[in-house]
Order: structure tokens, then C-alpha cells, then sequence
């Protein structure tokens, strides 16, 4: 009885997904609401601002990497705190086991 | 996991490619300004040649590589390394993070985001290493 309803569920979330993706703009879409210098709400967009000025500002090629340390900074050192706090608790957790 | 391997290829291979795994990390860690890469995936590379010298030569004889009691300290020094930049930038008159104002001279404010990006990096490299380092060498220990 379980695992058909699994099935059923696994194949219905399926095709919610992929209904989902059907919907979503061509790659490299200029016109995508995601790739216009304005979207639709009348908002500048910020990734199109990215594209134009991570050079110019951080004199670095790799884009990924100014969004990910320069724009986004805070939100990397989240991330590194997420993992320097996840290995002190493994830390403090294994050593409470030592005889 | 505590003994060394007793298999001689394994214990000269490892010798052999622990440096060259952590030459490929150093490249991955100062390339990620160029290419896809950076302090993660190099302070993982970097952990991960010093876990191959644990698995190989033993725990009494890996401690010559790096020794156990420093990971957890330095993880946290990784991290500061991190605010700190930030801190720097804040306390020169800037915001939290912005790497146009660290007080270096000899630099206009790109070169200064180029710089601080890479000294960011730097504390996310150190962090991610001895974050992993610590984790594994914990569990030998209450393992056995």
C-alpha cells in the first residue's frame, strides 16, 4: 500500500516540476525580466548591474567570484561561520565520548 | 586508522602526492580570481592532503605534517581573518566588508577589492581546512 502511493507522489511532484520549468525563459533570453537593466516592477535588476560592473570594480575576471566575496560578502562569511560553528560542535560532541 | 599502512607503495605514493595535491589546492585557493575555484574547494583540497598523510603513515608519524592540537584554534583564526578584513574596512571609514576603504596605500580602490577578496579567501581556505582536519582527527581519537 505504501509504495505505490510513493510512486504516485514521486511522479506527481515530477511533473509539478517540470510543469514548473517549462515555464521559465530560454537561456540567454535578453528579454527575461532576470537579464533586463529594469524589471517589470520598475526595479533595477541586480544581476544585469553585476554583469556591467564587477570588472570595473574589483579588477577581477572571474565574476562568480566578486558577487561571492565582494557584493555578497556578508553572506560568505555566514557561510564560513556555518562551517567553523558546525566543527566545533563535532569537535565538543566526539570528544565528550573520550574515555 | 591510528597504525600506519604497512604496504610500502602506499606509503611512497602518499609521500609523493601530498605535495602535489597541496601545490593543486595553493593554485585552486590563488586562482580562484581567474577561474572557477577559490577558498573553499582549495582549503578542501588542502585538508584533503593532510588527511592522505594520516590514512597512510599513521597518526604518530602524520603529526611531523601537522600536528593535531592546532586545527580548531586555527579554524577560529580563519575566521577572524575573515571579520577582521571587514573590521579593517569599517574602522577606515567604510562599511562592514568594503574592501575600497582598507587603509593600504599604493592601491586604488579596484586593486584594494581585488586585494581584500583575497584575503577573505585567505581566512575561508584556513577555516575550511582546519575545520576538516579537526573533525577527522577527533573522530580517530575517540575511535581508535
Amino acid at each position: 500500500m505504501r509504495k505505490p502511493l510513493c510512486l504516485l507522489l514521486l511522479f506527481a511532484l515530477g511533473a509539478l516540476m517540470a510543469f514548473a520549468v517549462s515555464g521559465l525563459p530560454p537561456r540567454g533570453d535578453a528579454k527575461a525580466p532576470s537579464h533586463r537593466l529594469v524589471n517589470p516592477a520598475g526595479a533595477p535588476v541586480a544581476g544585469t548591474y553585476y554583469i556591467r560592473h564587477a570588472y570595473a570594480d574589483a579588477r577581477t575576471p572571474n565574476m562568480v567570484t566578486v558577487i561571492l566575496a565582494d557584493y555578497r560578502g556578508f553572506d560568505t562569511l555566514g557561510e564560513t561561520l556555518v562551517v567553523f560553528t558546525g566543527s566545533v560542535a563535532v569537535w565538543f560532541i566526539l570528544r565528550r565520548r573520550k574515555p | 586508522m591510528r597504525s600506519a599502512s604497512t604496504s610500502p607503495i602506499i606509503q611512497v605514493a602518499i609521500r609523493g602526492l601530498m605535495p602535489v595535491i597541496q601545490l593543486v589546492g595553493l593554485y585552486v585557493f590563488f586562482h580562484g580570481h581567474y577561474s572557477p575555484g577559490g577558498g573553499f574547494q582549495g582549503g578542501v583540497l588542502l585538508a584533503v592532503s593532510v588527511l592522505l598523510g594520516r590514512l597512510a603513515l599513521g597518526m604518530e608519524m602524520s603529526q611531523l605534517v601537522f600536528r593535531t592540537g592546532i586545527a580548531v584554534g586555527l579554524s577560529a583564526v580563519g575566521v577572524l581573518v575573515y571579520a577582521g578584513t571587514g573590521l579593517t574596512a569599517l574602522l577606515a571609514g567604510g562599511e562592514f566588508l568594503n574592501y575600497g576603504y582598507l587603509p593600504f596605500p599604493g592601491f586604488d580602490p579596484p586593486g584594494l577589492r581585488n586585494l581584500g577578496i583575497l584575503m577573505i579567501e585567505g581566512g575561508v581556505t584556513l577555516g575550511v581546512m582546519m575545520s576538516l582536519i579537526a573533525i577527522y582527527d577527533e573522530i580517530v581519537e575517540s575511535h581508535g
